[in-house]
């Protein structure tokens, strides 16, 4: 059987929580043994491989001070010179897995499937994973042939963290064998988000609103909601790009992570990346005019209906009452 | 500079609602509305908006079918110089590989300084940039959301990270850069537009005009298959509330009233 690896992602010397979702993930394809893999320099390194002992039987460390920023062009060589041929590499989908998987997979001549959702098991050299297409809309089964090994991102939050903790792994050190890192992509430097006028991350209450507003000039009617409830102002990733709103009132994995007590999601169709930046357990209401919108299954209640027309009668019963 | 745009045309999710047919083998595609790809047309607007500036040529390319040929005209409407269609029965089925693949050999029969891509498109596999890139042997940046010219050999980018936090990093041309939405504003395409490129011959390039050997892309050639389309069965899901939009709005306010959703 293939051999297969989990590449483990952190920040500060603290794994992401996608570094025990793996450990589930790899369970569920009955993977007899799974090897982290961890790349970086100097003592975080070290922290974040030490800790992986606990939930990995044996975890790879790659330390060389050209991967002490993960660049992703410089990570895959090193990869690429570690990793056994016929390997299966697991990786958190997000900004980092996006970057690095698809050319991983063409280097390791392997097979690459994006944001497995799930897994259905492996029948000898086949997996059969589940996909989702059209921002969830609707979801797929794929199969992978990993005779040549694979590459597989798997979407962050799906499986349950496996927190047993009871590996009692070894670290080995594999920096040997990482080769040339020299890169043609030179990182420079991080330009954090920009502030803006409301921390949406401090809102107990948040009307958000999608690209189902359809109009600038219809956020008043969003505006004049919010202002019945007591509410701020929120909203999908469309809204910031078309610049309606500020990029500072954005939900989602590539913006602000909001933890209020009610979110009322408004023509939002419930992505995963704008899901993602919800987190607390709010009280979800959704409406949506799309009565098979994705929002549903995770919102705690529907209402079928077009916002323009279901919003200002709902401010209208609230300021009446 | 000679920039390749990669665009794909898709069902128009802000238009549709994607249901799945009855055999589960596809998505129902009776009256679906098409376009191009969201984050496509930001990578030709950004492509326009270079050339406009250090001159050059845009090209639109896209492996598909005849009915594609709609999407490079509207690029086209927008600015883009030439288009470009790879188009055989070999093609079909392929998996992004296969498509990367295809898209290589058309690369190599060109000389272009630029390669972009859509950062997804509607299977949400964001992965033809990146392995084009390995394949050509470029380098690669995936979710741009700055370019700035540096000199004839050099660009700046910027790749949005999460939180919405920019990576910069100095890259090198020839390379394949992967464009995020947001990254400029896309200019609207008039009727009038579309009418001044209807007539323009778009050059078709078929397996064997690019060299690739039809065993190793389409069906054939693919590693990863799609077995069908579902709609899973949903857990809780949301309570539906249902009634005249006076009576839902009064039981979502005592609702709202019980959970802190009210000032
Ligand atoms: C790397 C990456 C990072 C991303 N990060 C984020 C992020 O941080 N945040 C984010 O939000 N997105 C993010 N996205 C984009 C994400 O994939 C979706 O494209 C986006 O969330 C869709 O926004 P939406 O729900 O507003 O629009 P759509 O998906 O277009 O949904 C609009 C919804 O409104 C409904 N609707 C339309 N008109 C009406 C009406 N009049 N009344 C009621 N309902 C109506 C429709 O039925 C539909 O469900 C990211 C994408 C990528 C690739």
């Amino acid at each position: 059987m293939a051999q297969f690896f989990a590449y483990i992602t952190y920040k500060d010397g603290v794994a992401d929580d996608a570094a025990l979702e793996l450990v589930s993930a790899a369970k569920k394809l009955s993977a007899d043994s799974v090897i982290a893999i961890v790349t970086g320099s100097g003592s975080k390194l070290d922290t974040v491989c030490n800790n992986m002992t606990a939930s990995y039987k044996e975890v790879w460390k790659i330390d060389n001070a050209a991967l002490a920023y993960p660049n992703a062009e410089a990570v895959r060589k090193a990869l690429v010179n570690v990793l056994p041929a016929g390997s299966i590499v697991l990786i958190p989908h997000e900004t980092f897995g996006i970057d690095l998987g698809p050319g991983l997979s063409i280097k390791m001549d392997s097979a690459y499937v994006s944001d497995a959702v799930d897994f259905e098991g492996m029948a000898g050299t086949t997996i059969k994973i589940i996909r989702q297409e059209f921002g969830g809309q609707v979801s797929t089964h794929v199969t992978c042939d990993t005779s040549k090994g694979a590459v597989i991102t798997v979407r962050p939050g799906v499986f349950q963290p496996d927190e047993s903790k009871s590996a009692g792994g070894k670290v080995v050190d594999k920096s040997g064998s990482a080769g040339d890192l020299s890169v043609s992509r030179k990182y420079l430097e991080l330009v954090a988000a920009q502030v803006g006028d409301v921390d949406i991350t401090k809102s107990d209450v948040l009307v958000s609103i999608g690209r189902g507003i359809e109009d600038v000039e219809n956020i008043e009617i969003a505006n004049q909601l919010a202002k019945a409830m007591g509410a701020d102002v929120s909203c999908s990733r469309p809204i910031v790009d078309a610049k309606w709103l500020e990029k500072s009132r954005q939900v989602g994995t590539s913006g602000q992570t909001v933890k209020p007590k009610v979110y009322m999601a408004m023509g939002i169709s419930g992505s995963f990346q704008h899901v993602g930046g919800i987190k607390g357990n709010p009280f979800i209401v959704a409406v949506n005019k799309n009565p098979k919108a994705p929002i549903f299954q995770v919102a705690d209640i529907g209402i079928v209906a077009n916002i323009l027309e279901f919003m200002p009668v709902l401010t209208e019963k609230i300021t009446g009452a | 500079m000679e920039i390749l745009v990669c665009i794909k045309r898709v069902p128009d999710t802000a238009e549709n609602e994607i249901t799945v047919n009855k055999t589960g083998s596809d998505i129902e595609r009776d009256d679906l509305v098409y376009s191009v790809n969201e984050w496509d047309n930001y990578a030709v607007e950004e492509a326009i908006q270079i050339i406009d500036k250090a001159g050059g040529n845009v090209t639109v390319v896209t492996v598909g079918e005849d009915d594609s040929e709609e999407v490079l005209r509207r690029e086209m409407a927008m600015g883009a110089n030439n288009g470009l269609l790879l188009k055989d029965d070999a093609f079909k089925g392929s998996d992004g590989k296969g498509v990367a693949a295809i898209l290589t050999a058309a690369v190599k029969k060109g000389k272009y300084d630029l390669i972009f891509t859509g950062a997804q498109a509607d299977a949400g596999g964001a992965e033809v940039g990146g392995m084009l890139a390995a394949m050509l042997d470029v380098p690669y940046a995936s979710l741009v959301n700055k370019i700035e010219i540096l000199n004839d050999k050099t660009l700046k980018v910027g790749r949005e990270i999460e939180g919405g936090n920019q990576e910069m990093s100095e890259i090198s041309m020839p390379c394949v850069l992967s464009i995020q939405t947001g990254i400029n504003e896309p200019r609207y395409v008039g009727i009038r537009g579309i009418r001044k490129v209807a007539s323009v011959e778009i050059p078709v390039m078929s397996a064997s005009d690019l060299g690739v050997a039809a065993g190793a892309v389409g069906d054939a050639g693919a590693k990863v298959k799609r077995v069908d389309y579902f709609v899973p069965a949903l857990g809780e899901g949301a309570e539906m509330l249902e009634g005249s939009t006076e009576e839902i709005a009064i039981k979502l306010i005592e609702l709202l009233k019980a959970k802190g959703g009210l000032k």
